[in-house]
């Protein structure tokens, strides 16, 4: 049977599509995806993520050893209460997964993984943590959820006491408070300003329901998908994966080379490649004329094939079809995208799609 | 999922709807089911009138959110008008999708006698309410 978050029985209360993903009973939506999106984009959405893997380590000194080692992007970067968005590698410089890691402090450190890459992240982490004496547990005692939203701080004030709602707001971006056993982190995956929070999965219905009275619209993995790609965010498993660099996907950007006697694993291929040059890019792509993209459709420049996207949309935001390519590095500025065998035109843009102030 | 099936029209196994009217035109657009199915509609690719088709032929492509579905004719026939409205207003499918939602109209000789009735389409439609139970096959989304 499927696996079921501990917010399952109010997804049922709601109505919601159900979808597997992952091996999970996750919901698509409410009703509409559509107005989902837009309610987020304008109000204050929330969704539930407890399918997400979340694995602490409470040691911070070997744990921050491993972690220099493990992650292409460097936690030496962070200080108690910040968040760093990273990919983990393989020894080729191909993606295992995506991940955010929390600097706890004297806590330690929480990864927060992806739920279809679980079992293939905790095998990869599992000897290499052994080896660099790091302890670390899977939290299956946490759900999380995600408010997100322009409204979303606002809203907050239904399930946060007052202090702890100022220190959230106080903290910023990519930043995480913990107060009274609760974890609520300044990240998403939509582009707007909104929370993530990890209550206990005991807690985590009522804190779902206090937000839902308080108007936060529940909203599904459809909407989800919508909102990270017009926030020009990868997904795993489409965008990157274990065959592609952060190089080629468009995450070059995560890439710690500083300081250069830092041996992460990958990095060898990785100076490899960019000492060769990368020969791709991730860009995206936005429709000139009416229609939807999606992925796997191929990418011209004239006579030329030069790729293919990697995740492809209908943007509620924009009304247009919007997509991430990975193409041949050196593209120009238009392209065209075969869609049922026509070619229609697209700009090339470097993401994100829509722009949202800091 | 409980969804529409108005009695007086006939339909296909692929979930047109089909209305006879007269002068031996028919209007053509896809079920209440099968915009549930889909989800919200994005973009409707219209044929142009004129175009000469037959029963089965993919004459037009609905997008939702999730997935891009042809419209197949249901009868022999000329495109005689498709519904410019669509163009801006997809969502007309979903909001009314036996009325303001149509797809197009269709001039025919054809007998309508061979189409589906309504209590031959709810059967389908019944079968794939249960069948929906599983999985998506457009997976991947999110997180």
């Amino acid at each position: 049977m499927a696996k079921r978050t501990p917010l399952y029985p109010c997804h049922l209360a709601l109505g919601a599509k159900l979808v597997d993903f992952g091996g999970w009973d996750m919901p698509l939506h409410y009703g509409s995806q559509l107005k989902e999106h837009h309610q987020v984009r304008n109000a204050a959405g929330m969704f539930d993520v407890s399918h997400m893997t979340i694995v602490d380590f409470p040691d911070p000194d070997p744990t921050r050893v491993l972690l220099r080692y493990l992650l292409a992007n460097d936690v030496a970067r962070l200080y108690p209460g910040k968040a760093l968005y990273t990919c983990m590698l393989n020894d080729s410089g191909g993606v295992i997964d995506d991940l955010i890691v929390y600097d706890r402090g004297d806590n330690g450190y929480r990864l927060v993984l992806n739920a279809a890459t679980r079992d293939k992240d905790l095998a990869w982490i599992a000897p290499r943590a052994e080896r660099f004496n790091a302890a670390w547990r899977e939290r299956h005692d946490l759900a999380m959820l995600a408010v997100q939203g322009p409204e979303a701080l606002a809203k907050l004030e239904a399930v946060l006491d007052a202090p702890t709602l100022q220190a959230v707001r106080a903290s910023g971006r990519f930043h995480a408070v913990e107060s009274g056993g609760a974890f609520i982190a300044r990240t998403g995956y939509t582009g707007e300003d909104g929370v993530e929070i990890m209550p206990s999965v005991q807690d985590a219905p009522a804190l779902w329901n206090r937000l839902l009275d308080a108007g936060v619209a529940p909203c599904g993995l459809g909407a989800r998908d919508t909102l990270r790609l017009e926030a020009g965010m990868s997904l795993y498993g489409s965008d990157m994966d274990e065959t592609t660099t952060p190089l080629v996907s468009g995450l070059g950007w995560t890439v710690a080379w500083q300081p250069p006697e830092r041996d992460f694993v990958g990095r060898a291929a990785l100076e490899q490649q960019r000492a060769a040059g990368a020969p791709q890019t991730l860009v995206g792509l936005v429709l000139e004329e009416r229609g939807v993209l999606r992925s796997h459709q191929t990418v011209h420049d004239g006579d030329r094939e030069i790729g293919f996207t990697t995740s492809g949309a209908f943007s509620p935001t924009l009304n247009r079809g919007i997509a991430l390519a990975r193409v041949l590095a050196g593209v120009g500025d238009r392209c065209q995208i075969e869609v049922r065998s026509k070619r229609l035109s697209a700009q090339v843009i470097k993401p994100p799609f829509v722009l949202r102030p800091a | 999922m409980s969804s529409t099936i108005p009695s007086e029209l006939r339909y296909t196994e692929t979930h047109e709807w089909v209305r006879s009217q007269e002068d031996g035109i028919v209007t053509v657009g896809i079920t209440d089911h099968a915009q549930h199915l889909l989800g919200d509609l994005v973009f409707v690719e219209l044929p142009e009138a004129g175009r000469v088709v037959t029963a089965a032929e993919g004459c037009a492509v609905v997008e939702s959110v999730k997935a891009a579905s042809d419209v197949y004719s249901p009868v022999d026939g000329v495109i005689v008008e498709v519904n410019e409205l669509l163009a801006d207003n997809p969502e007309l499918i979903n909001e009314d999708p036996y009325e303001e939602g149509w797809i197009l109209r269709i001039k025919t000789s054809a007998n309508l006698e061979g189409l589906l009735d309504a209590a031959a389409y709810e059967l389908i439609a019944i079968d794939e309410d249960e069948d929906e139970e599983g999985s998506l096959t457009n997976a991947k989304l999110a997180g």
